[in-house]
């Protein structure tokens, strides 16, 4: 093959889902047989390799783009042994293997995307800042500081549109003019990498696939607010966040790009991370900054604002990771490039965490306005296995549930919150037909019950009674008048709590019950379960006429409640019966019945 | 009381902050380590080195869920069974380390080998389920993935 050097590039996944499914082992095997290939074949020194972030598709990793010359094929699900092929067939023979090649649908996910944060994930190497500066990294920072005034970097900001991507969606621009204007002897700025959500993982795979973008986010918010010090909360349940943020605050040291006299100006700004402990509560600003000053990690009544008084008293902004991570991109882009995408009040692009039901799961980047139907259907794919769409959960514990008959809506900040949901931070969570939306409020419930700080007295009682409400709702004990008292509690919890976490628990509850309000029904009045996943409302039973004998139900079953001879149908004793589903499982013929 | 290595990397931490009770959390993960869990001795030796009221060192080290008021395994599994790891089977799995390991959340085995956490959210929905066990992560997970991750594990 007679392939020039320094134009064959081989990137191999390595984000949340990558590293995982074996990113690093697929490395080295390419290492090792293209070092023993370039002695054969004398290929040179033509390969570099790159531990790129999060290619957006986690669920065929590891993700393998081999590009020689202008020519780019993508492999999906490599494993180590795979390699070999891979480097004899299309590096030395010049003929990909195209069994293993990505397919249309491959094409379809990424389509009708736009990259704005993610735009350089696959380009980058988070471990190493000359790959990120490589690609116009860091010129943000270089143009603020030396062209810009804090006033005219904070007009490009506010004229961008760009609204918190944490979930408040508060205009970033205005925060750090308030911010700005407040005179201190000391201001900080700190980034809420507290992503708790369940469903959400941007913030992370942002984190950990370029996380120099978040500290020249960082760097420049800093110089526009007048801010000396900086912070990056980040929960330790990211290992991986942790360290490759270590990485690169210190190579922006090494670069004087954090520091004092940073590149030669008089401006000096220095970031440390401030690992959480396990709360998800510290996501909220207060709370966070409590967290911060080493105290129990409770959230405080607002005003005062944290812009106003914050950390130790100071002056403070708090930005998300992601809302951080567009601001390189709008000093570089220009404020109308930005606000061209988007709608008229939501402006930009917003990564998606999309998860559950359908086939594509992974991270996504639209532009905001974009139909809820195209991310569900053109980049999700559609639902996994054939099912039904019934609802998609976006904003976690604070937002909602989207019918499926509302399929056909934008998805931009104020869309959603007409029908009840939130862009919240990100998740979003596809259902289909055999999930119960009653378990799934329930679902929320226990988990921000369980996250309540206490503080307040709607959110720490109010939530333990919405949550035996729905238990025993469940559990088919529900009461006539149950889902109105669900409706009128959750909202006084709703107006009457301290702080975020309070303000929207409600919310799973309430959406589910405005659009599945006969699934509520069904299980108070008729003691049933529509989609069969409440424990409590379900038997398992033997089709007769279906059972070959065949014994797996028995073998499988933990509490030994199925009995039966060899080749004659077998039979569950209810009594025995943990309802676990194992049977209904392992069993190939479908006699096995849950109703 | 801490060694000489442990109470200068809390002094240099102390350093960092306008008050001593703002290094409470990484002292907290600093003893943690050094004693295996937060026991009443450890979290005295914090408020001792930081000269806080012991109340107030076991107050906050009470409130995060990342710190152990018992002895742990060799091993800890972190299991996630929230929203997108719940709906794709992570109750399953843990009865699966229930009936495989004897193991059940908040529990160590006989041998001290492995304790078993339920986790919040980690990140991972996109291939769920999910654990970690120390800080090493695993997602995608199937009983018999578990299975062989859990063989590494001595």
């Amino acid at each position: 093959m007679k392939t020039e050097k320094n134009d064959i590039k081989i990137k191999v996944c390595m984000g949340p889902g990558g590293i995982a499914t074996g990113g690093a082992d697929v490395i080295k095997v390419f290492k090792d047989d293209l070092a023993s290939a370039n002695i054969k074949a004398k290929i040179g020194k033509g390969c570099s390799l790159h531990k790129v972030g999060c290619f957006g598709l986690c669920a065929r990793d590891v993700l393998v783009d081999v590009i020689v010359g202008k020519n780019k094929t993508t492999y999906q699900y490599v494993k180590p042994d795979m390699v070999p092929r891979i480097v004899k067939e299309h590096l030395i023979e010049n003929n990909p293997v195209s069994e293993w090649t990505v397919g249309d649908d491959y094409y379809s996910f990424y389509n009708k995307q736009i990259k704005v944060v993610l735009s350089e994930f696959s380009e980058v190497d988070p471990e190493d800042i000359d790959t990120y500066t490589a690609v116009g990294g860091y010129e943000a920072t270089k143009k603020v500081l030396t062209k810009f005034t804090p006033e005219k970097t904070i007009a490009i900001i506010k004229k961008s549109g760009i609204r918190g991507r944490g979930g408040a969606g508060f205009p970033t621009g205005v925060k750090w003019e308030i911010c700005r204007k407040v005179e201190s002897d000391q201001k900080f700025i700190i980034c809420n990498a507290d992503e708790g959500d369940p469903g959400a993982f941007m913030d992370r795979a942002v984190i950990e696939g370029n996380p120099h973008s978040v500290i020249e986010g960082m760097i420049i918010g800093a110089y526009a607010i007048g801010a000396t010090k900086g912070y990056v909360y980040v929960r330790a349940e990211y290992p991986l966040a942790v360290e490759r943020l270590t990485i690169a605050i210190k190579q922006a040291r090494g670069k004087n790009l954090l520091g004092e006299n940073i590149l030669g100006t008089k401006f000096n700004f220095d970031v440390r991370l401030k690992l959480g402990a396990g709360a998800f509560v510290c996501g909220e600003e207060t709370a966070l900054i409590a967290s911060i000053e080493g105290q129990r990690g409770m959230p405080r009544a607002k005003p005062p604002f944290p812009v106003h008084s914050g950390l130790w008293g100071k002056p403070t902004v708090i930005n998300n990771v992601e809302t951080l991570a567009n601001v390189p991109y709008i000093i570089r882009k220009g404020a109308d490039w930005f606000s061209s995408f988007g709608t008229e009040k939501s402006k930009g692009t917003k990564v998606f965490a999309l998860t559950g039901k359908v086939k594509n799961t992974g991270l996504i980047e639209v532009p905001m306005g974009i139909l809820l139907r195209e991310i569900i259907y053109d980049i999700g794919g559609g639902i996994e296995g054939g099912k039904a769409f019934k609802a998609v959960q976006t904003g976690g514990p604070s937002g909602g549930c989207i019918p499926a008959e509302l399929v056909d809506i934008n998805v931009d900040y104020e869309s959603l919150a007409k029908v009840g949901s939130i862009v919240g931070s990100g998740g979003m969570v596809v259902l289909d037909d055999t999930d119960c939306m009653v378990s799934i409020a329930k679902f929320f419930l226990e988990f921000t019950q369980a996250e309540s700080c206490g503080k307040c007295v709607p959110c720490r009682v109010g939530t333990k009674r919405l949550l035996e409400i729905l238990d025993r709702i469940t559990a088919g004990k529900g009461r006539e008048g149950d889902i109105e008292l669900l409706e009128d509690l959750g909202n006084d919890i709703k107006l009457s709590s301290l702080c975020g976490l309070g303000q929207t628990a409600p919310n799973p509850i309430l959406s589910t019950i405005k659009y599945f309000r006969h699934e509520y029904e069904a299980h108070i009045k008729e003691q049933k379960c529509p989609a069969k996943v409440c424990k409590d409302l379900i038997e398992y039973g033997i089709l007769e006429e279906f059972c070959k004998g065949c014994g797996a139900c028995l073998r499988v079953c933990p509490s030994k409640a199925i009995t039966g001879e060899k080749k004659k149908p077998h039979i569950i004793s209810v009594d025995v019966c943990i309802k676990c589903g194992a049977c209904f499982d392992v069993c190939k013929f479908k006699a096995v019945k849950k109703e | 009381m801490f060694n000489e290595t442990v109470l200068k990397e809390i002094d240099e931490i102390k350093a960092r902050y306008p008050d001593e009770r703002s290094a409470l959390l990484p002292s907290l993960y600093i003893a943690q380590k050094e004693f295996g869990w937060l026991s009443p001795k450890a979290m005295l030796c914090v408020a001792q080195t930081l000269n806080l009221p012991e109340a107030m060192v076991r107050g906050t080290a009470s409130f995060y869920a990342m710190f152990k008021h018992k002895p742990m395994g060799r091993h800890v599994i972190q299991l996630c069974t929230n929203i997108a790891c719940m709906i794709l089977g992570a109750e399953k799995l843990v009865g699966f380390l229930k009936t495989t390991y004897g193991l059940e959340p908040n529990k160590t085995t006989a041998d001290g080998r492995f304790s078993l956490v339920i986790m919040e959210c980690i990140g991972a929905c996109g291939t769920a389920p999910a654990m970690l066990i120390n800080t090493d992560f695993y997602d995608n997970l199937t009983e018999k993935k578990i299975e062989d991750i859990l063989g590494k594990y001595k």
